[in-house]
């Protein structure tokens, strides 16, 4: 069984903060450039300047893109074959914590919701493991800022309402959010699962690239016509009005009870974060 | 048409503290370059502002004239005056914003949806309502030239900052007339497309 210690693990989630919030993936303002280009709404277009010269000034100052640099969404994908030496949740958080303090990132977790009280270094971290067959220890990192996070919906619908009451629910999600999450957003969604599977997996659904689609032509096929009929809504930019109300539609559907049929909606707002290493 | 010129020529330029004679003339869809002094003030900061309000006590920074930002920083690197600073979602201010503008307060800036009590505040006050690009935060950060903590340090970066800005890019999004940009602007954009 391949051995990792778990001060390897440390390493690698401070060096992901730090590098997440500091530079897109390049998927991302390949998107920006490309909706820019498409802008036909004045103040949209001013505000898609701005989105891509801030991600200029970020990489010139190797400074956070937003001052949101998020809660830490952690997914650690481990190897059935593989061991850790030491206590891989707390190696986790320990991660966290150097990259937030070293990075000069914003410490935006309290530590009760109702008594709030600054935690000082952005732990804990939200941590999804996931067993995999084989050796490798997979991480992302994927820091979500509060105001897209606000705007996301859970909703259990009735299996009669079918495709439509997908589609339906979707739009209305990002109708309602209008320029809470700033868009240009990336929406991810699941259909399927029960209460608690399916948010985690709409989350999970941003961390694939924009412009990919399921592999499952009919998903597929609901990806775009979700973009559209998003794009129609006129949201534009920053909800000044125009043609790019969401750079990405990403859906994931998973099995469900007979009963259900629960749709999630996480929106993610133009600094669309993650990165990944391999140990 | 006339509209959308505007939006795409020069800013217009705006110093604080700010008097209603100064923001009367602003429109939805301006471009707006303020410079001068601000406040950051978020959550936890309107909270004490308003419990300080209470008690009969002066609050942190005159808001004759103020403008307020929905902003908290990320740390300073050394030499920086301040760290990446955005603007937050407004609407959760929505529950503080009437009464303070009723004591003079100018401008907001941040980004997001206001509540109907906040547009009919601004209204009654000749006030206004200004977006900062959600996101643009190191952007942002570069029209800051000083800033320093004036009141509830323990906030850490919800804490009350005066900062001191050169040319802060802006768009005017809900003006003293009360019209509203994220109303107008999808509006227009889907009537120009013959979306219903």
């Amino acid at each position: 069984m391949r051995e990792v210690d778990a001060s390897q693990v440390t390493q690698a989630v401070r060096d992901l903060c730090i590098q997440a919030n500091c530079a897109l993936p390049p998927d991302v303002p390949c998107a920006l450039r490309q909706a820019r280009d498409a802008e036909d709404g004045p103040a949209a277009r001013a505000a898609l300047d701005a989105i891509l010269d801030n991600v200029r000034v970020a990489a010139e100052d190797d400074a956070p893109l937003c001052q949101d640099t998020g809660m830490a969404c952690v997914l650690v994908e481990i190897g059935q074959d593989v061991h850790v030496r030491g206590d891989l949740r707390a190696a986790v958080d320990e991660g966290v914590r150097q990259g937030y303090t070293d990075g000069c990132l914003r410490k935006s977790m309290v530590a009760d919701p109702l008594r709030r009280v600054n935690t000082n270094d952005n732990t804990p971290a939200f941590v999804t493991f996931d067993v995999r067959p084989g050796d490798a220890l997979r991480i992302v990192v994927a820091p979500k800022g509060g105001g897209s996070e606000n705007m996301g919906a859970v909703r259990m619908l009735v299996p009669a309402q079918g495709r439509q009451g997908v589609v339906d629910f979707v739009v209305d999600t990002v109708r309602k959010a209008g320029p809470n999450p700033c868009p240009p957003v990336v929406v991810g969604v699941a259909v399927g699962g029960n209460l608690d599977a399916a948010p985690t997996l709409a989350r999970r659904a941003l961390m694939r690239e924009l412009g990919s689609h399921n592999p499952d032509p009919y998903y597929a096929q609901l990806e775009d016509e979700l973009l559209e009929r998003i794009n129609q809504l006129g949201i534009g930019a920053q909800g000044f009005g125009g043609a790019t109300t969401a750079l990405a539609v990403n859906v994931e559907a998973m099995p469900t009870h007979i009963a259900c049929l629960p749709v999630a909606v996480c929106l993610n707002c133009h600094v669309a974060r993650h990165a990944e290493a391999v140990l | 048409m006339s509209e959308q010129e505007g939006r795409t020529k020069g800013a217009i330029e705006l110093a604080g503290p700010l008097t209603r004679e100064k923001v009367a003339g602003l429109r939805a869809g301006d471009a707006v370059s303020l410079s001068g002094t601000i406040y950051t003030a978020r959550d936890a900061a309107h909270k004490r502002i308003c419990e300080a309000l209470d008690r009969g006590e002066e609050p942190p920074f005159p808001l004759e004239g103020a403008v307020i930002y929905y902003a908290g920083p990320a740390p300073a690197k050394p030499g920086r005056p301040i760290g990446p600073v955005g603007p937050t979602s407004s609407y959760r201010m929505d529950p503080f914003a009437p009464r303070l503008l009723d004591l003079g307060l100018r401008a907001m800036i941040g980004k997001g949806l206001r509540g109907r009590g906040v547009v009919d505040a601004i209204v009654r006050n000749g006030a206004c309502y200004l977006g900062a690009v959600g996101g643009a935060a190191a952007l942002i950060a570069r029209s800051v030239v000083s800033a320093e903590v004036v009141a509830y340090e323990d906030l850490g970066t919800e804490a009350v900052r005066r900062l001191e800005v050169r040319d802060m890019p802006l768009v005017v999004v809900i003006d003293p007339t009360g019209t509203n940009l994220y109303e107008t602007g999808p509006a227009a954009w889907r009537e120009a497309h013959g979306i219903g």
